[in-house]
């Protein structure tokens, strides 16, 4: 993605929906349509922090059909490296943000009998848009919605209207809990599963699919990891000849940015491939934080994906 | 851009089909050198110089209604010739969308597209003026057309539209309006995954091309199409050549000498463009057909020494496979005292 690439929207509504979840609407700053996007796309939001830029990923929750504006909701992270808190804290009506054209990682299968969504907490998100679609087809779907209490529900009343008979909620502080394997084993053939949310909901839903014999076609799940913070460290581009120094709340790749040197991204959440990188040295460990490399390329110490993980090293040499 | 029709050429039958001198110079030459091998020619779309086929995203030149007359005629006989498996309504629209905005856009005095209505616009009233048509429409409403949207808009395009569904990391070929093909049929490849409709290519499986195209298709972005050129040879200006008519036009084969090969012959190439389609996440194919006669090609000196050279050495797998087996020798023929072993520039510009 080329940073050139980017469209000026304008906050038009900024609504907390939860103590930690605000829904942003964001219209074109230049007025008529934003592109067209299908369900489970995500954005890159351009966050112009006090001291540097951040690149977050945000999924589109309104409906594909309406394109007067996109929203996205934004959970406050704890471990935040900044882009969530400035979104909550400095971003308010009237904010001007660049984003990024959608790009689908999380589409649905058009030819599945059957449509199973999880969400976890505010993995609920490109739910919302795929719902949009599926209310106005006539395949069956069903949405399971897990989350930690019944005030950390985002957009929880919203879907019970809409989606009456065909959702159930899990509050785990009332000790409710998707059966996985209950769930996953009665479906009909031809359905397809798609989970979204932190790495425990996931990790229990992909696993039971495996245990329960279904293909890893009919298997599909999104998350999106917040790069988590680590040790400062330095790294040294090869083909660049610049040495960028990583602070603890700063990822390499944006690191790598603000030092001037492009590398292509599309989510920026360490799944999709785009930004791997070659690593020429390395003295120490690379810390690998994406779902995309395999086992057998982190052992090999020649490759990470600078949009989510690091290094605890003394020397980090990148043919960059 | 205004363009000028050739109103009365034909593809069948007497074949009058002809180029002006200004379609020869703009002539889309896929041979950047004097010999020609697979290569995963892929590059962005971007607008090309004035005048050329890469202008606009989606060219309309002097063939145009002519060439939507022959699909008239193919689909009246054949109507298979346009599929749609039913999961592809609304890939079919995002094409429709497309077209529309592209031709109304880059071609105003021919084209015009207006939306309004309260719901994002959605009631659409499309001008065509060459053709004569005046359609007003609701967006996303297939009984408010009189053709699904995909085969009514195709009907108003030149060149092939293949549209392709993403999932479990292929692409599947499962829409199409497929009228002036170089020797493949929709009605066969309908549903296939990418590497099986492209099984019959010859050596390019075994040099990784389609892996590769294939991955770099997957991640093509919204806003970013990308084009490649293709080409085979055609004997008559035949748009449809068709597995289906194959008793129609392979005879035609037979018929090529050292002296008619200047008429018989014609360099068919395709400008192949892809776009990620918005509201689908599908990706739609387009496949233009440009055909020029040696006798047309000729008039540029270095193109008549370039693909002598490449007709004259090229592999003879590819050979076969572009089915030019029984005339490639009397078409070199005819070439050659057009080369006279200058050195050509580099680049496809005619000099």
């Amino acid at each position: 993605m080329s940073h050139a690439d980017t469209l000026a929207v304008r906050v038009v509504a900024a609504e907390q929906v939860t103590p930690q979840v605000k829904r942003f609407t964001l219209a074109p700053v230049e007025g008529g349509l934003l592109p067209a996007f299908s369900g489970g796309s995500h954005i890159i939001v351009v966050i112009r922090g006090a001291n540097r830029v951040h690149r977050n990923p945000y999924s589109l929750m309104s409906s594909p059909a309406s394109l007067e504006h996109y929203e996205i909701g934004v959970r406050r992270m704890e471990a935040s490296r900044g882009g969530s808190h400035f979104m909550h804290d400095e971003v308010r009506v009237g904010s001007v943000l660049d984003i990024a054209h959608p790009v689908n990682l999380f589409a649905l299968d058009k030819i599945a009998r059957k449509h199973l969504l999880i969400a976890g907490g505010i993995g609920i998100t490109p739910f919302l848009a795929h719902l949009a679609d599926l209310r106005s087809g006539n395949v069956p779907y069903e949405l399971h919605y897990a989350v930690p209490a019944p005030d950390q529900a985002p957009f929880c009343e919203e879907l019970t209207e809409r989606e009456a008979g065909r959702m159930r909620m899990y509050h785990r502080s009332l000790g409710d809990r998707i059966d996985f394997e209950t769930l996953l084993s009665q479906q009909p053939l031809g359905t397809h599963l798609y989970v979204c949310g932190g790495p425990a909901i996931v990790k229990n839903a992909v696993d039971a699919a495996r245990g329960c014999g279904w293909p890893d076609s009919h298997v599909h799940w999104e998350q999106f990891s917040a790069p988590p913070p680590g040790d400062a460290f330095d790294a040294y581009l090869a083909k660049s000849n610049l040495n960028v120094h990583v602070v603890p709340d700063q990822t390499l790749l944006e690191s790598i940015e603000a030092a001037g040197v492009e590398v292509p991204y599309l989510c920026r959440g360490g799944v999709c491939g785009f930004c791997r990188t070659e690593v020429v040295a390395v003295e120490g460990e690379l810390v690998h934080n994406d779902h995309y490399l395999s086992a057998e390329e982190r052992a090999s110490g020649k490759v990470i994906m600078p949009c989510v993980s690091r290094a605890r090293c003394k020397k980090l040499v990148l043919n960059l | 851009m205004s363009v000028a029709f050739n109103l009365n050429e034909t593809f069948r039958d007497d074949f009058t089909y002809r180029n002006s001198p200004q379609a020869i110079r703009r002539f889309p030459l896929p041979f950047p050198e004097d010999r020609y091998m697979y290569s995963v020619n892929i590059e962005e779309h971007l607008a090309g110089p004035p005048g050329s086929v890469i202008e606009f995203p989606i060219d309309i030149d002097e063939h145009y209604v002519a060439e939507c007359r022959e699909r008239a005629l193919v689909l009246a006989e054949e109507p298979l010739r346009f599929q749609a498996l039913p999961h592809m309504m609304s890939a079919q629209w995002d094409c429709l969308e497309l077209i529309m905005e592209s031709l109304a856009r880059d071609y105003p005095q021919h084209f015009s597209l207006v939306r309004q209505g309260s719901r994002d616009g959605d009631r659409w009233t499309w001008t065509n003026r060459p053709l004569g048509i005046h359609q007003q429409f609701t967006f996303g409403d297939p009984a408010t057309l009189p053709q699904q949207p995909l085969d009514y808009i195709t009907r108003q395009a030149q060149g092939d539209w293949v549209v392709m569904d993403q999932r479990e990391g292929d692409l599947w070929a499962e829409a199409g309006m497929v009228t002036t093909q170089a020797d493949w049929s929709l009605d066969f490849d309908l549903g296939m995954s990418f590497k099986e409709w492209h099984g019959p290519v010859p050596l390019a499986h075994e040099m990784g091309v389609f892996d590769r195209a294939l991955k770099f298709l997957l991640d093509l972005r919204l806003n970013k199409p990308v084009r490649r050129l293709n080409w085979t040879m055609t004997i008559n200006p035949r748009l449809d050549t068709s597995p289906e008519n194959y008793y129609k036009w392979g005879p035609d084969r037979t018929t090529v000498t050292p002296q008619n090969a200047g008429d018989k012959v014609h360099l068919r190439v395709e400008l192949q463009g892809l776009w990620r389609l918005p509201r689908s996440n599908g990706i739609v194919f387009s496949v233009r057909c440009y055909l020029i006669s040696l006798h047309e090609l000729v008039t540029i000196p270095k193109w008549a020494r370039r693909v002598h050279r490449v007709l004259r050495d090229l592999h003879p797998a590819l050979v076969d496979y572009k089915g030019l087996t029984r005339y490639r020798d009397a078409a070199v023929q005819y070439l050659a005292p057009f080369d006279d072993g200058a050195p050509t520039s580099p680049g496809t510009a005619p000099e």
